[in-house]
């Protein structure tokens, strides 16, 4: 390894350096604010790493890892997330039992392991910084050891999550019994022409853990209950990050293996999606859990995600790309709502917390009400540029169904929205507890939401320079 | 620029009614009204400014057009432009607006600020609808004022406020998801062919569509002006939509939402699937026929005083869709002075409607009787726009439904003689209603008081302008006229089949009634 592909690491090594100095800092004093000020550093550290080594890519760097403008895309992405969970958490933590530092730690390892996700093109990198995001991802979920939901959360998700991996490392070693190989542009070369029974259980054997991982049906059991278990910013975290990366992997493998060209595998990939928009959108309806709810919608829009995968494949990388930013957004910011809104115990997650919301707290209620309406894909918000994204690519490649059924479970999807929004709107009946008063970090996650609902309706009103950069990412990655 | 203005201007106004209520809840109101004076001002200054007679033909129709890059990569711009078509129903939805705050002076008591917000939204939204000319931003004021609409029901309406607004909310969305769909079709048909990737109006205009893909995509635009207008089988949200909305929000839903579906159908449908439309005419025209009958006879069934304007709306929007789908220029004519003289009538009945609930605390028709005695004044003005939307000679629906009459029966002299009958049944509900409402012997001793000024002004005014397009058509023609002879001959140079066709019969008809339908033919040496 040369010095300069060394230097291209400079984001991955700064972010791996972070936890190791916010663990150093809580051996010298047990202070949450100085480790949530060590965390920002380091990720801020990171994100300059990003913007430092632009000019070195596209970079492979050892078999393992590839830095492309498509990595340094999601790697930011996954940055700026992580900054804006950690900011969100510290008022959450502030008001619980049990100590915080080392949450943070956790949360960076996590980060790191999307991060390596992302930038890998060789499976070892893969399986690796899968499970770095994994394990760290079990410790969080089950983080308050006070509150039972969480723990049985954290043990579900640590079982299944487990199975899945086994799953996967199985496909990965049909595939490289056949290719040889464990790079993602080798095992393509060899599936390319002719592929063998064993090939197509390898593949089927890896979509099934990827789906795992991505909660997609017929493998989204867990969803909800650990969505429902685990602390508000952690669910946020869960489905945008954990599920980001994933997907950013999903689309560099199938661009080197083209599972578009495979009838089976696109048959395969088609009848998640179709699955998981029904299932998702139709299961949400039934839910009066807030946080149950965000969950299946999450399924839902995974399935619309796989829509734009499926599609032809420059739409699709723009496509998924710009739909992946509005979602993190967005689900970011009704998380976040749900977390600031949260009591000393328990979390605001019945329907009923948010019946008068916007009478009682205009603001909170405004950015909960945008954040909805960009996850149902109303216009002037990100999330409706994000679906016409997807639609605009599916429309090109003639996914007809696909669409078709998209805007059948979207319309749907609306009836969960807005039954949310109505609440709302209702008039303020007592409240079970009255949430108010300043707390330590109460600005922070404030501003964090603030920012957000301004990019969610910046980037619906003017997606321009966001679509300019990732067609400029896109160009420096080969796709 | 004078077109975002028009735009942002009630958008600004709105938030700063908002403001204004700290200051006082009166305040709000005026603040709310002054803006929309303004705004109106402005409307009739562009009319005045730009003499629509003076167009040179065979050019662009565009009064006013503006055009800034928005989302390039996409082929999406800012495109504005502003015709004799669209300035007519931004000046009608600038004088709902207006009558929407004069009927909530006293109806709405609660969060008042918010309220002028929300209602100033949904009329920003409904006069970006009526000057987009390119399809996606279009479709993004389309859906975007649906969102204040909905908070509009759902906070200010009546008993199901929250079912209504759901309801209203999925039809109309899942209408306009289609037309979504339909539009990225049509580009990428649009743009394959030619190379050029846009969602410009104009230049989708000229795209050349298999027939079999054309149908299919016309019906994905179908399906949302359907929705909103609403033909037959899609209008199952209006009835309770409109009884359930505060009377602002009656007014606004159906002076101007339903008037949305209409527009639509003459800037896009038509012009941009000609064929296609043509050939889908005949079941378009059964459904409008259907909807003439099925509204009439609804009406006359409802006990619900607000439920039965309602689907009296269904009814007289038939008319518009029976116009549209007509397709020749006596015919649009017809529609469009129909759009303008119903939303003014229905609104003005809704209002009346909103009156007696405020007085009466009901709008069930059993508990009313003999009210004349009680309140004449209310009474005389709820005649003149029940005489209007039965369509007497003199009063500007009658100009509406006559003109459509006409030009259908060049086209189709069943279709026109059905919807004729119609009329009648109109007749049977509204003198119905009327009586009663306002006669026959009273039951109990209501009393309460009649119109105070402020709502003797706004219907006497409301009723002014019916009587006006009534008497004198002729400005209205004349300002929709260019446009519509010139969406009409791109669909006549498109389709062979309709070409040369119509022409003689419409001059001899139009002067049989007097009208001068400015003829495209003199105009063009």
């Amino acid at each position: 390894m040369t010095f300069i592909e060394l230097y291209a690491l400079l984001p991955l090594i700064c972010l791996a350096a972070t936890p190791v100095a916010a663990l150093a800092a809580i051996a010298v004093s047990r202070d949450h604010a100085v480790v949530t000020l060590v965390t920002l550093i380091g990720l801020g550290l990171s994100f300059f790493g990003l913007c430092a080594v632009r000019p070195l890519v596209p970079m492979q760097i050892t078999p393992l890892v590839v830095m492309d403008g498509y990595t340094l895309f999601f790697v930011g992405l996954i940055l700026i997330t992580t900054a804006a969970v950690a900011l969100l958490s510290y008022q959450y933590l502030e008001r619980r039992e049990g100590h915080p530092e080392e949450y943070y730690p956790l949360l960076l390892f996590a980060a790191l392991g999307a991060c390596v996700v992302a930038a890998s093109n060789h499976f070892a990198s893969f399986f690796v910084g899968l499970e770095t995001l994994g394990v760290s991802l079990y410790a969080l979920i089950a983080y308050q050891r006070a509150a039972p939901r969480g723990i049985e959360a954290g043990i579900k998700y640590l079982i299944l999550a487990a199975t899945a991996d086994a799953i996967l490392l199985f496909g990965m070693a049909l595939i490289y019994a056949k290719s040889g190989s464990l790079e993602f542009s080798e095992t393509a070369t060899s599936l390319a022409g002719d592929y063998s029974g064993l090939e197509m259980a390898g593949l089927a054997l890896l979509v099934s853990g990827i789906a795992f991982k991505l909660s997609l049906v017929p493998f989204h059991m867990w969803t909800p209950d650990v969505y429902e278990g685990a602390p508000a910013p952690i669910t946020g975290f869960i489905s945008t990050v954990s599920k980001g990366a994933v997907f950013a992997l999903l689309l560099r493998y199938f661009g080197e293996v083209p599972a578009q060209d495979f009838s089976s595998v696109a048959f395969c990939f088609s009848a998640i999606a179709l699955a998981s928009m029904l299932a998702g959108n139709l299961l949400a309806l039934l839910q009066d859990n807030v946080k149950r709810m965000l969950a299946y919608s999450s399924i839902a829009h995974l399935g619309y995600l796989l829509v734009a995968f499926l599609a032809q494949r420059e739409l699709a990388v723009t496509a998924v790309a710009y739909y992946f930013v509005a979602y993190f957004l967005s689900i970011l910011g009704a998380f976040g709502v749900v977390g600031i809104l949260s009591g000393s115990e328990g979390e605001a997650e019945d329907i009923k917390d948010y019946q008068g919301l916007i009478w009682r707290r205009p603001w909170i209620g405004a950015v909960f009400v945008t954040m909805l309406l960009s996850l149902a894909g109303i216009p002037l918000t990100a999330g409706f540029v994000g679906k016409f994204y997807v639609l605009w690519a599916g429309v090109d490649s003639s996914l007809w169904m696909l669409v078709l059924v998209l805007i059948g479970t979207s319309v749907i999807g609306l009836f969960y929205y807005l039954r949310l929004i109505a609440a709302m709107f209702g008039s303020p009946e007592a409240p079970r507890e009255e949430l108010r008063g300043r707390r330590a970090g109460f600005e922070a996650a404030a501003a964090v939401l603030g920012v957000l609902t301004i990019l969610v309706i910046w980037l619906g009103v003017y997606p321009s320079p966001l679509i300019e950069l990732i067609r400029r990412s896109a160009a420096l990655s080969g796709f | 620029m004078i077109l975002v203005w028009l735009i942002a201007l009630p958008l600004l106004v709105g938030i700063l009614a908002w403001i204004a209520e700290r200051r006082g809840v009166g305040l709000s109101r005026w603040v709310a009204l002054a803006g929309l004076f303004v705004e109106f001002a402005i409307v009739l200054r562009l009319w005045a400014d730009h003499p629509i007679r003076m167009l040179t033909p065979g050019r662009a129709t565009w009064l006013v057009e503006l055009k800034l890059a928005w989302i390039p990569q996409l082929g999406i711009s800012f495109h504005l432009a502003l015709d004799g078509l669209s300035l007519l129903l931004v000046a009608l939805a600038v004088f709902l607006a207006i009558a929407g705050v004069l009927c909530s002076w006293t109806e709405i008591q609660e969060r008042v600020g918010f309220f002028h917000f929300i209602l100033l939204a949904t009329v920003t939204g409904i006069i970006g609808i009526f000057l987009a000319v390119d399809l996606i931003l279009f479709f993004v004021f389309w859906e975007a004022m649906l969102v204040p609409m909905y908070i509009m029901i759902a906070t200010w309406g009546h008993e199901h406020r929250r079912y209504a607004a759901l309801k209203f909310f999925l039809f109309t969305q899942a209408g306009g998801l289609l037309m979504l769909a339909a539009i990225l079709g049509l580009y990428f048909v649009h743009g394959r062919a030619t190379g050029t990737y846009t969602f410009d109006y104009g230049q989708l205009m000229a795209a050349s569509i298999p027939a079999g893909t054309a149908m299919w995509l016309m019906l994905g635009f179908f399906a949302a002006f359907a929705v909103k207008l609403p033909a037959a089988p899609f209008h199952t949200w209006l009835p309770d939509a409109h009884t359930e909305a505060p009377t602002a929000g009656s007014v606004i839903l159906a002076g101007l939402l339903l008037k949305t579906g209409g527009y639509g159908l003459i800037r896009f449908l038509f012009p941009l699937f000609p064929g296609a439309a043509s050939a889908f005419a005949p079941i378009a025209m059964t459904l409008a026929v259907i909807g003439i009958f099925y509204g009439a006879i609804l009406a006359f069934a409802q006990t619900d005083l607000k439920r039965l304007v309602a689907y009296s709306s269904i009814s007289h929007m038939g008319f518009v869709l029976l116009g549209v789908f007509v397709w020749n220029e006596l015919a649009l004519q017809g529609a469009v002075v129909q759009m303008l003289c119903h939303g003014i009538s229905t609104g003005a009945l809704f209002i009346i409607v909103g009156q007696l609930q405020e007085r009466i605390r009901t709008r069930q028709l059993p508990r009313m009787r003999g009210f004349w005695e009680t309140a004449p004044r209310m009474g005389a003005m709820a005649l003149i726009f029940a005489l209007a939307s039965l369509g007497l000679p003199g009063l500007g629906n009658f100009v509406g439904e006559f003109l459509v009459l006409f030009g259908t029966y060049t086209a189709s002299p069943g279709m026109a003689i059905a919807a004729a009958i119609g009329i009648v049944l109109a007749t049977v509900y509204s003198l119905w209603m009327i009586y009663r409402v306002f006669f026959g012997p009273r039951k109990d001793a209501v009393k309460f008081d009649d119109l105070d000024p402020r709502e003797s002004i706004l219907l006497v005014v409301m009723g002014a302008v019916i009587l006006w397009v009534g008497l004198f058509p002729q400005r209205a023609l004349d300002t929709a006229g260019p446009t519509l002879r010139a969406l009409e001959r791109h669909v006549a140079g498109s389709t062979a089949r309709m070409a040369g066709k119509p022409d003689t019969t419409e001059t001899s008809l139009s002067r049989w009634m007097g009208i001068v339908l400015p003829s495209g033919r003199d105009r063009d040496r």
